[in-house]
Formats: structure tokens, sequence, C-alpha cells
């Protein structure tokens, strides 16, 4: 799937994570903000990469700004950013949900 | 060379410094040598100056031991006054030894280890930039944690030596008789600080209030006081603490206060003439609300609280809930300003607080404490020094102290955002699991298993939900994954004593 415009999902809040996709040529590339980098930096980029994967997109320069997120609640805004960004908002994959 | 609870300790670094490997917590009964301040005679009649670099001058000289009290915390304006001149007149090779470092003063002791004007520090905890400064090995030889409690058995033994104490005060008169109490800014008790001005070869006094002779209630007495300077001002009176300390609202934090409050009621420690000691993490402080209602519900009166003392305490010192207030510090304003005015709320030393060698400490008497922390282990060991990174970031204040307590509680919360409270070993022992007994989550509650008299005294209590800690710590593990191992270097940039001035665990450089 293709990015089509820059997208946000997510907010600053303790426990949550923002996650901004925008577009890029090719492959997956991620920037993260995390005061828990040094524990958990590895986890968080494998869950944002895997879920980009699941929904067909190889191509996306991703910002993560992690507040001590869940992996849950990255997965979650992952790909509420990545809906938008692809705009299928309205067309879910719901079989990779 | 391994310890007790299983540290691995810096073999060379403790034998040059002669200290020997924690044991036990339990203290016997030796028979101990205690040291006495060396004295310059004089009738008292010069003591008043007005230029704090002239006595700084006089009195402070290359290789010195210098102290000062943190009673003012973030509002303090003595220690950087003083440690400016002192790096200014090029002194070099100092041993910091305050009763604990607060942030304003974070700066300046990092320039002065820069410098070479402080080369050792001797503190109760660091935070901020010189926690961090110190966990990326900004200072060579190793900073020496100590508990409030084992400061006083270091000065009262001669393994901190004070040359000269720089103790600023509200008030004082030009003899140097002083307190807490009266003036601009107040703290309440000078607990921490009289054991300096007791210990001390030679004591300043600071203040932007000077009373007439002779000034009355005297903490700190003219017979221990070499100069009086008078300053602009000692503190700024709104850092020093807030109004009075309001609860906590957030919800998680209030589950584990009402859980703690179940564990003291159905304890058997829970009757007529109790006592009890709260730490100052949110949720502890929460347990004095549910617990005032516990007290009039079942018609029980405590004896004494102590510790650092906060405004809801005092209040129960007002309703006749508890009888006395045995104050070696003050948190809020409330608490500052009340001590003056009431009889019972009695200000302590630091020894008399918690010294273990002592004729007995107030601890030692303690049925109760509620403590918090930043990780306990599988083993219940407790860390409330280094964070989550590994750095540097808090203060052994009174926790190994009060956990001398007949039933010590630490209450924290299972997970903070994604770092496991209850891990399988934390990252720096402060206080050891033997004298921890309850640990209290917003989940449930761990009984260490050398209690079986609680074990059984809270099975048989339905609100009370007990796992083991493992469970516990395997359902925070579940919760938040997997975290990569934390990465250190083979410097050692801090030794933890145990109040019995043995090493209880080393702090290593991180590693970026």
């Amino acid at each position: 799937m293709e990015i089509k415009e820059t997208a946000v999902a997510g907010t600053l809040e303790s426990s949550d994570i923002q996650i901004m996709i925008t577009k890029a040529d090719q492959g997956i590339s991620i920037e993260l903000e995390s005061d828990v980098a040094k524990q958990f930096g590895q986890q968080i980029k494998k869950v944002i990469t895997d879920t980009l994967k699941q929904l067909d997109i190889d191509a996306a320069h991703v910002k993560a700004v992690d507040k001590g997120a869940l992996d849950c609640v990255i997965k979650a805004r992952t790909i509420a950013a990545a809906q938008r960004a692809t705009k299928t908002v309205d067309t879910p994959a719901w079989e990779v949900l | 060379m391994k310890n007790s609870v299983n540290r691995q300790l810096p073999e060379e670094i403790m034998q040059q410094l002669g200290y020997q490997a924690f044991q036990s917590t339990e203290i016997g009964s030796p028979d101990i040598q205690r040291v006495a301040p060396k004295v310059h005679v004089s009738t008292g009649n010069d003591k008043l100056c007005t230029s704090l670099e002239e006595v700084v001058k006089k009195t402070v000289q290359d290789g010195m031991t210098i102290s000062f009290h943190h009673h003012f915390r973030n509002g303090d304006f003595v220690f950087n006054q003083v440690m400016r001149i002192i790096i200014d007149a090029g002194i070099k090779n100092l041993t910091l030894a305050p009763s604990s470092l607060t942030g304003v003063m974070n700066d300046l002791v990092i320039e002065a280890i820069k410098a070479g004007t402080v080369t050792n520090i001797t503190s109760s905890g660091m935070r901020g930039s010189l926690g961090d400064f110190v966990s990326h090995g900004g200072l060579k030889n190793p900073v020496i944690f100590r508990s409030h409690g084992d400061r006083a058995r270091a000065i009262e033994h001669g393994d901190i030596k004070i040359d000269v104490a720089f103790l600023g005060v509200p008030n004082a008169d030009r003899l140097g008789n002083a307190n807490g109490m009266q003036g601009k800014a107040v703290f309440g008790s000078l607990g921490y600080a009289l054991m300096d001005a007791q210990y001390a070869d030679k004591v300043v006094l600071l203040t932007d209030n000077l009373v007439s002779y002779p000034n009355t209630p005297a903490s700190i007495k003219q017979t221990q006081v070499d100069y009086v300077v008078q300053v602009d001002q000692v503190g700024d009176p709104e850092k020093i603490g807030s109004g009075a300390t309001r609860f906590t609202k957030d919800p998680k934090e209030l589950k584990i206060a009402s859980l703690v409050n179940e564990v003291i009621v159905n304890s058997p420690y829970f009757k007529e003439g109790f006592s009890f000691q709260t730490g100052s993490g949110g949720a502890a402080l929460a347990v004095t609300r549910y617990l005032r209602q516990a007290m009039l519900d079942h018609k029980i009166k405590a004896s004494f609280t102590l510790g650092g003392i906060t405004k809801p305490m005092i209040d129960l010192l007002d309703e006749g809930l508890v009888d006395k207030v045995m104050d070696v510090q003050d948190f809020d304003k409330g608490a500052a300003e009340s001590m003056q005015k009431n009889a019972h709320q009695q200000e302590i030393d630091a020894s008399w607080y918690a010294d273990p060698d002592n004729k007995g400490a107030m601890v030692d008497q303690l049925d109760v404490a509620i403590l918090s922390a930043l990780e306990i282990d599988t083993k219940f060991n407790v860390n409330v020094m280094s964070g989550s990174d590994g750095v540097i970031r808090g203060a052994v204040g009174g926790h190994q102290d009060a956990a001398t307590a007949k039933m010590t509680i630490i209450c924290a919360p299972l997970v903070r955002g994604r770092i496991a409270t209850v891990v399988p070993d934390v990252t720096t022992v402060v206080t050891p699991g033997d004298s921890i007994d309850v640990l209290v989550t917003e989940y449930g509650i761990a009984i260490n298993p050398k209690r079986e008299d609680l074990q059984q005294a809270f099975s048989k209590v339905r609100s009370l939900p007990v796992y083991t800690i493992e469970e516990l710590q395997q359902l925070a593990a579940k919760k938040v994954g997997q975290a990569a191992p934390l990465e250190f270097t083979d410097q050692t940039v801090a030794l933890v004593e145990y109040r019995d001035g043995t090493i209880i665990d080393q702090i290593k450089a991180v590693k970026d």
C-alpha cells in the first residue's frame, strides 16, 4: 500500500505514543524518541515495522515520540496513522486487524 | 567479592577505603567509641561577621571536609553562596558531606568537581544533572551514599570528620543560638543539621534574621557555634515546601493507599498506642487519610509518628489521634509552622531518629513503616537510588532506617508507564529484602515468605488479594514485555552503605 499523505495518530500523554508517517522512496525508516529507548527501543521499532508490513506498506518514514506506551498501544497508533496516510480510513483492511 | 544480597563489589576500592561487605540487618550490641570535635575557646563576643568571604577564607583549606544541611530543599540560598566563594578562592580537594544534595545545588557541585574544588562526595542522594554527571563518570572517586541514620552514625564514629559546617538558619542571635521555626525562610525541624552543629570542628551559621540575645528555643546552641554571618537571604520560603501536602487524586495511588490501610488494620500491630512512619511518595502520603478513618472507626490512637512530617500528620495530632510527632524534618509549611506552637511535635536529631549505633533510636521502636520504591525484586530488595536507565536519581533518605520497623510495607505501582516496578533483580540494592515485610501494588499484595505470621493473618482477609512476589513480577513482565538489560562500564561511580557502614551495593557508570 502507498503512503499518499503525511498523517499523525496518538498524543504526547504518558503511556501513549505519537506516530507520524510520511512518504519515502523505499524501505521503512524509523526515527524514535523515547525515555525507555535503552530498554525497549528495539521492541518499539519492531512493533511499528511488523504492523506496517502487515498492512502491506513497504516504503514509509516514521517519526515516533514514545511516552512509555505498551505494545498494544503502539500497534493501534501505527494502524491509525497508516490508515490516515494511505487514505483507507473508510475502507480499513479488516483481515489484518 | 559478593555480599549477602548477592551483589558483586569492587574489592580493590573497598580495601583502599577500609570497607566490609554487607552481611546482615542485625546490628547486635557492640561497644563503640564516639568522637568529639575540636573546640576553639572563646567568650563568644566576636562571633558576628558581615563578610561571608572573610569567614570562608579563614576556615576552609585544601583537603578539608565541609558540610551543609538540606532543610531548605529547593529554596536553598546558602549552599551556592558558600560554594561560589570557595571555588573562586581556588581551594582544592574538598570532601563535600551535606545531609543531602537538592536540585538547586547541582550546577555548582558540577562546577566544583570540574574545577578540582570537590574531589569526594558523601550524601543521602542526588538527582537531575548531578546524578547524570556522576553516572557518566564525572567524579573520579566514588560517591558514598548513606541513609540519614547512617550519616549520623558515620559522624559519631568519625568516619565523616567535618572540618567546617555551613548551616543556614532563619534566625540566630549574635552567639549562635538558633532554631528553624521563626523568621522568613522557616523549615521547622533542624534534625539533620543538629549532627553537624554537634560534631563539626568549626560551625558557621548563616542567617538573614539576627535576633536579640538570648534566642530561644535554641535547637543549635551557642556552645557549638564559631561564627554567625549575616546574609541577605538564606532561602526562598516558596520553594522550601508547598503550603500543605495535598493528597493524590491518582486512582492507582488511591487504590494502593486503601490496600495499605487494609494491611495495617488487619495486622497484629494495629492496636492502641501503635506507631507509624510514612515516606514521601504519593501513595504513602495518601495512607494517612485512610488510616485516620480506620483509627476513628476502631477507636484506636497512635502513640507517635516519626520521620519526615507533613500537614496531614499534624492534623492527626491536633485531632488527638496521634499523641506525639517525632520530627526530624518537615516537608511542608503547615508542618514547619506548627512546630513552635505544639509541644507535642518534638524536634529530634538524626541520631535520635535513626542511628543504629545508639542506646536506642526511634526507628527501633517503630511498629509500621510505609515506604515507596523505584524497584523491588523477588528477594524483596528495594532500589530507591538508580532509575530504570541505571542513572543515579534518588536518595537513600531514611529508607533503610525506617525499614527496621516491625512491619515494613513497600507501596508501589506494579508498572510505571512501560517500566516494571516489580523485577527479578533491582538495579541497585539500597534496602535489603530481609527488612521488608509486605509489598502492596494496585493488583494485590505479596508477603515476605519469612513472615509466616503475616501470611496467616492476611490469608483470612477477603479484601486483600495475596500473591507471591514472583506472581506479581511475572504479571508486570507480561504487561510491559522484556526489557533489554542495562549496560554499564567497569568504573564504580558510587558505593551504597547499609546503615551499619558496610557496603550493600555499588553503582557503575552507564554506557551510552
